[in-house]
């Protein structure tokens, strides 16, 4: 079976952003997956049952009767190892949120596709970022790809970021649905071997410290009290989750080098935790996830056209948040649009605005955060919707009128 | 990250910074996880070895395995873990085993 | 039957593999059940412990009462995850041929396995996953201080049916004969070698076995210490918990339930009852109650032992 896989030669696929998902688990030599169906993620368990099946991928494949049941047996087989997968959306990643916080907590390095959609009622199952920004804060780490090219490079690149040392922690690998997991585009993919050579070899013995092994009886997740100075010095539940914090900073840099590696080795470069475009002299610069953020490049081209200065950010990874990117883009920019498909309900504005606010508020002499809510269940963001926001936000820049409300893009009212 | 193994429990233990955690809290086997839970007696169990007829029905009942068995074949008692359940004593088909109030005065309070 | 003097001096059963010291209640049922659980299953055992009170009893950080690789679990994963060793083994084994033999064991309560873990045992059981899946029943939620679960039974008192439950027990080990899986077992913590034998014998088997230990617990029961292993003996004897085994689908009854068919064998249930506080509010009526559904469980037996020969 090992010379079928091997056998994988560099070549263009036009896929659905889905099967970009599945081939990059195929690349990444998964070794177990778990899996349950959801719309619009299906297609991705489709097709990695159908790599099993044909032996084209060496995994166990585990088709559980829950999502719950889909993360506990990651974390089952992650405990052994050995590198895992699976992909769910919006109700499931609810299911699993228990299990999330246990995969981040123990430290595991999972990855997991998310094609994300509406959470319900009523039903909806179009992108819509709701689902895993409500997992913004269980320790995983959060990419957002923006085209098919970059789901599958992302994907593969994670697993050399989590099962890094000095990381070791889960993450997501986010497309919208539909308008990224069922359109069609190119996608280029390297030899195997080279993704062999690119990926860390999974040691045989495991990862020390989550092995199960009968020779080395290790207890895990064993009780803790809250402790303190002078209290009990074996007590450190605070310090072990502080260390899943260290790991997010310590993520930052590995993101950066292995962004870099990625493209001497393969010539692709998708941004390390952003991505600038046309920011250099902009003083208004648009803040997007995902295909919103393709399309940004769009409506900033037709800007400049005008002769706006006006860029756009890509932001590739959420969690750990590219604080200081953001801090030294904010010495030259004045305004941060940041439209987006979530709501931070009872706040103004979408999820990462807030979060944007946040780190950026803090300087005394900070730039303005406009957020705008836009194309939430999978509405249609328009070239000119974005392009409308980007006016408003230079009107802002020139005039120094900085409104508060919230701008909700593309409502019925 | 440390390259190592294997924590010792006494080195866990002994953990003074933040920096010598492994990634995940590791628990190590030994006796006395809890501590000495002898503590726990209000009664302590005792074996009259003239009585005992080496069935082992004790040892198999101790929930908290603390019977050894010694040399001679006679059930020992670790009382440095036993907890005073008295299962023991109950069950002991020749009466061997006696019950007999603890007279230490429990610490503190 | 096994010899205690020979199994003293085995070299796997001879050994302790839940160390003393540890923070499980004087006299419980279920550190007995486990300590017979695990001398059957030996050194190379992974044991998943969804939440319950084996995830305390163990002992606090950095210390663990379990010498054997022992994972503290989501409440409702126990089952799941053990799908997920196995996986996780079987893909190891083809790096490290010496990762075989290890025998993957869930480890969970009543409220982990009638309640809350049912879906998950049951997805594991439909897939046959290669495991076995221990149930200790000590009929009710006692980690978080006696509430009732699926497992506790009609007129007992927990803290959220003060005034006694009233629901009959789930019949679990039934649902798991149901799914067809290999070996379905119950036993009981006051007989520690038909315990035993049971898990040598499941351990055997390749598949999903089921065992459901009832484990008498002296605070969430209210009765002394000294007396879990009578209240666990008169439980079976009145007929309240029934020893059997079914193996490929044969049933066959084991223990001292195998003169209780004949309902003039059977203690009635009163003297299982009166050992313990949870009942002690139950009125004649109830007892009646009880006591009809414990007969009407071995009427449904005999007709399952008569179709079967
Ligand atoms: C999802 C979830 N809900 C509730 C709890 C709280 N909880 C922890 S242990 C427990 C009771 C366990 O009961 P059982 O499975 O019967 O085991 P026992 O404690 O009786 O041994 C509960 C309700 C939890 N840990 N997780
Ligand atoms: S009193 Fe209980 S713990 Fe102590 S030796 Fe007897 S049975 Fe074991
Ligand atoms: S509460 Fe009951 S089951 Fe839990 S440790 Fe104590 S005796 Fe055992
Ligand atoms: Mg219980």
């Amino acid at each position: 079976m090992t010379e079928l896989r091997s056998e994988l030669k560099e070549s263009v696929r036009i896929i659905s952003g889905n099967a970009a998902c599945a081939w990059a688990a195929r690349y990444a030599r998964v070794q177990v997956i778990s899996a349950y169906p959801i719309t619009p993620q299906t297609t991705i368990v489709e097709k990695l049952s159908d790599f099993v099946e044909n032996g084209e991928l060496d995994a166990e494949y585990i088709r559980v009767e829950s999502e719950h049941s889909v993360m506990a047996c990651l974390i089952g087989a992650s405990y052994n190892g050995v590198r895992t997968y699976s992909a769910t959306s919006g109700q499931g990643l609810a299911y699993m949120h228990e299990m999330l916080h246990w995969a981040a907590g123990a430290r595991l390095p999972i990855v997991m596709g998310i094609v994300d959609r509406g959470m319900a009622p009523p039903w909806n199952i179009w992108a819509d970022h709701q689902d895993v920004l409500a997992a913004r804060d269980t320790g995983w780490m959060i990419f957002f790809a923006s085209n098919h090219q970059e789901i599958f490079d992302t994907t593969i690149q994670m697993y050399k970021i989590c099962e890094n040392p000095n990381v070791f922690l889960p993450a997501f690998v986010c497309l919208g649905g539909f308008i990224m997991s069922h359109t069609q585009q190119p996608v280029h993919m390297p030899d195997q071997s080279l993704v062999d050579e690119f990926l860390p070899e999974v040691p045989k013995n495991g990862w020390p410290h989550f092995f199960l092994d009968p020779d080395r009886p290790i207890t895990h997740g064993n009780l803790q009290n809250p402790g303190g100075p002078n209290i009990d010095p074996s007590c450190w539940y605070y310090e072990y989750r502080y260390l899943i914090q260290k790991a997010h900073e310590n993520a930052k840099q590995v993101i950066i080098d292995v962004a870099k590696e990625y493209q001497k080795k393969f010539g692709i470069f998708h941004g390390d935790l952003i991505e600038k475009y046309k920011c250099d002299d902009a003083e208004v610069a648009l803040v997007s996830i995902g295909s919103l953020a393709d399309q940004a490049k769009i409506a900033v081209d037709n800007m400049r056209e005008e002769g706006y200065k006006v860029g756009a950010i890509k932001l590739r990874c959420y969690k750990p948040f590219p604080t200081e990117q953001f801090q030294e883009l904010a010495k030259k920019i004045r305004v941060f649009p940041v439209m987006e498909r979530s709501m931070a309900f009872g706040l103004i504005g979408g999820i990462v605005s807030i979060d944007l606010k946040a780190i950026l508020y803090q300087h005394p002499k900070h730039p303005f955060v406009l957020p705008v809510i836009a194309g939430v269940g999978g509405r249609d963001v328009r070239v000119e919707d974005q392009i409308e926001v980007l006016k408003t936000a230079v009107e802002m820049a020139e005039t120094n009128e900085f409104k508060t409300e919230l701008i909700v893009s593309g409502l019925h009212e | 990250m440390t390259e190592k193994k294997y924590w010792k429990w006494k080195e866990i233990e002994t953990h003074t910074s933040i920096n010598d955690l492994p990634p995940v809290p590791l628990s190590l086997p030994n006796y006395g996880s809890l501590g000495e839970t002898g503590d726990w007696r209000t009664f302590r169990p005792e074996i009259d070895k003239s009585k005992c007829n080496k069935c082992y029905i004790c040892w198999m009942y101790c929930p908290e395995a603390v019977i050894e068995i010694d040399k001679d074949g006679y059930p020992n008692i670790d009382y440095v873990y036993c907890k005073g359940c008295m299962i023991c004593a109950h069950e002991c088909p020749k009466k061997a085993i006696e019950q007999v109030r603890e007279k230490k005065e429990p610490e503190g309070e | 039957m096994v010899k205690l003097k020979e199994l003293i001096k085995d070299p796997v059963a001879g050994e302790e593999y839940f160390l003393k010291g540890n923070s499980s209640c004087a006299g419980c049922g279920g550190e007995l059940a486990f300590r017979w659980i695990m001398k059957a299953l030996g050194k190379r055992t992974i044991v998943v412990a969804p939440a319950s009170c084996f995830n305390v009893t163990i002992g606090l950080y950095p210390r663990a009462g379990p010498a054997i690789p022992y994972l503290n679990m989501a409440f409702a994963a126990g089952a799941a995850t053990c799908s997920g060793i196995v996986a996780g083994l079987a893909a190891r084994k083809k790096l490290d041929p010496s990762m075989e033999d290890i025998t993957v064991l869930c480890f969970a309560g009543d409220g982990g396995t009638i309640d809350i873990g049912i879906q998950g045992l049951s997805g594991a059981a439909e897939r046959g996953t290669d495991f076995i899946y221990i149930c200790y029943d000590n009929e009710a939620y006692m980690n978080t201080g006696t509430q009732r679960s699926g497992g506790t039974p009609f007129g007992a008192w927990t803290t959220t049916t003060p005034t006694g439950k009233k629901e009959h027990k789930k019949n679990v080990p039934m649902i798991m004969a149901a799914h067809g899986i290999p070996y379905v077992a119950t036993a009981c913590a006051g007989y520690p070698l038909d315990l035993y034998q049971k898990v040598l014998k499941a351990k055997k088997i390749k598949g999903t076995k089921y065992i459901h230990v009832l484990a008498p617990c002296a605070p969430g029961w209210r009765f002394p210490t000294e007396q879990a292993i009578e209240v666990g003996r008169k439980a079976v004897q009145t007929g309240m918990w029934i020893l059997y085994e079914i193996e490929d689908g044969k049933m066959t009854l084991s223990g001292p339930s195998k003169n209780l068919l004949d309902k003039k064998n059977r203690k009635p249930i009163e003297e299982y009852i009166k050992l313990q506080g949870r009942f002690r509010n139950i009125s004649p009526e109830d007892v009646k109650v009880l006591q009809k559904w414990v007969d009407r469980q071995w009427e449904d037996l005999k007709i399952r032992l008569a179709c079967q020969s």
